[in-house]
């Protein structure tokens, strides 16, 4: 096999194989549904109700989507081609990807958990009880839409829409700029009749006015995200938190509208090239200091794992629980 | 040599939504790819407005490494649509090449 063609194959398949998860299972990366709620055990949060809180699995799925990524970069190319092709035939029958939740250790998962639990607690300080719908929330499918899975994906977001309309729900409260999205902006496109409202946590702390407990008084390097900053306008509420948190915010050059991307949408396809680009990232965050925010799952996932030993990357919510809940 | 398929921007374009033409190949968009992206994305429309389908098809790990981050979108003088564009050829090539429905 030249390399051309074994490159263009392992594209065809990892796409194949994403729209059958999507189509088969209700997520491109299908792992059972406990492994996805356990969060918010002990919480108390009621189930469903009219706003509801919705991860959009993507917090879950960071360590996953790192062991993944892990165990990939020590198989050559070729070969990873190969497993592609293989898993394609094989996952109609066996869901190949629930495998990988076996060698995630429930550490590795407590700092992902922990953080949706933090959002919920902050939500709360506002006075707001927000639902949630354990193992009926599903994937919204921002991956398989920014790849032009148009066909899988609309099916998908047909069957969501219509989980939530049976389910009474009138507004939904995200976590991530993916799943904003893809709601705010896409769903209406794509499902007729689909009027949800959509806001993010950080929209809905942001306008609340929380007082801060124990202010950090320390500096942080704020890295946008790109869909944050360009999809949704979502540049100044993140900083008013952060500065209401008592941190000082380093802006590097490229930051709020001209933002740098930290190279996770193409990471399922060419995680050589997301690598690259996450280090040039990385080297501009740096040059400013050494402890950075991030507010998006994927982009905290690309940092995290270009980073120096010397450099700490932070999920937003982690920095305002600790000013606000007062909690390290 | 390129083949002309004189369908192919109105089977691309379903949406009528691909505003390629208003592109006039300034370059902004390729100088401030933090991909290095330096084909994207104004030779990639030219193809798609030629006809050029084969060309696409050679193109397809350049039109599937995008990032979609909207930084060339932010600073482009005419206003292109460009990741919705990259994202349309997408489709194209997952639905009209790898038949993948």
């Amino acid at each position: 096999m030249n390399t051309a063609s074994f490159k263009e194959d392992y594209k065809k398949d990892i796409l194949a194989l994403l729209a059958q998860n999507l189509g088969l299972r209700g997520s491109v990366l299908p792992l059972p549904s406990r492994y996805f709620t356990s969060w918010a055990k002990g919480l108390g949060l009621h189930r469903g109700g009219e706003v509801v809180l919705y991860t959009g699995h993507m917090y879950q799925l960071v360590p996953v989507i790192r062991l993944m990524e892990e165990q990939a970069k020590e198989l050559a190319p070729e070969k990873r081609a190969r497993l592609a092709r293989l898993a394609r035939w094989i996952n109609p029958v066996v869901n190949v990807s629930a495998f990988s939740r076996f060698m995630v250790s429930a550490a590795a998962r407590s700092r992902y958990e922990r953080c949706l639990q933090n959002i919920v607690l902050l939500l709360r300080l506002t006075g707001l009880e927000p639902g949630y719908l354990y193992g009926v929330e599903k994937y919204a499918g921002a991956l398989a839409f920014d790849l032009g899975l148009d066909g899988p994906f609309g099916r998908h977001a047909a069957r969501v829409a219509r989980r939530l309309k049976d389910k009474g729900v009138k507004e939904i409260i995200t976590v991530d700029p993916h799943t904003t999205e893809v709601f705010k902006n896409v769903y209406p496109k794509v499902v007729p009749g689909f009027d949800i409202r959509v806001r993010s946590y950080l929209e809905v702390l942001a306008e609340a006015n929380i007082e801060v407990r124990l202010p950090w008084e320390e500096k942080f390097v704020f890295h946008d995200s790109c869909v944050y900053a360009r999809y949704l306008g979502l540049i100044d509420e993140p900083r008013r938190l952060l500065e209401a948190a008592g941190v000082k915010v380093l802006e590097p050059d490229q930051s709020r509208e001209l933002t740098h991307c930290c190279g996770g949408p193409v990471e399922s396809l060419f995680p050589e090239r997301a690598e690259e680009v996450a280090r040039a990232r990385m080297e501009q965050l740096t040059s400013l200091g050494r402890r950075i925010i991030t507010a998006c799952p994927i982009c905290w996932l690309n940092l995290e794992r270009v980073r120096d030993p010397r450099v700490e990357v932070f999920d937003i919510s982690e920095i305002l629980a600790a000013a606000f809940l007062g909690k390290i | 040599m390129i083949q002309v398929d004189e369908r192919l921007l109105e089977r691309i374009a379903k949406d009528k939504d691909f505003n390629a033409q208003a592109c006039f190949n300034c370059g902004t968009c390729s100088a401030l790819c933090p991909m290095g992206l330096g084909l994207l994305p104004r030779e990639l429309f030219r193809y798609v407005l030629l006809g050029a389908r084969d060309r696409l098809r050679e193109l397809s790990d350049v039109i599937f490494s995008c990032l979609l981050c909207r930084l060339c979108e932010a600073n482009c003088p005419r206003g292109v649509r460009i990741t919705h564009n990259i994202r349309t050829l997408r489709s194209y090539l997952v639905k009209d090449e790898y038949r993948i429905l």
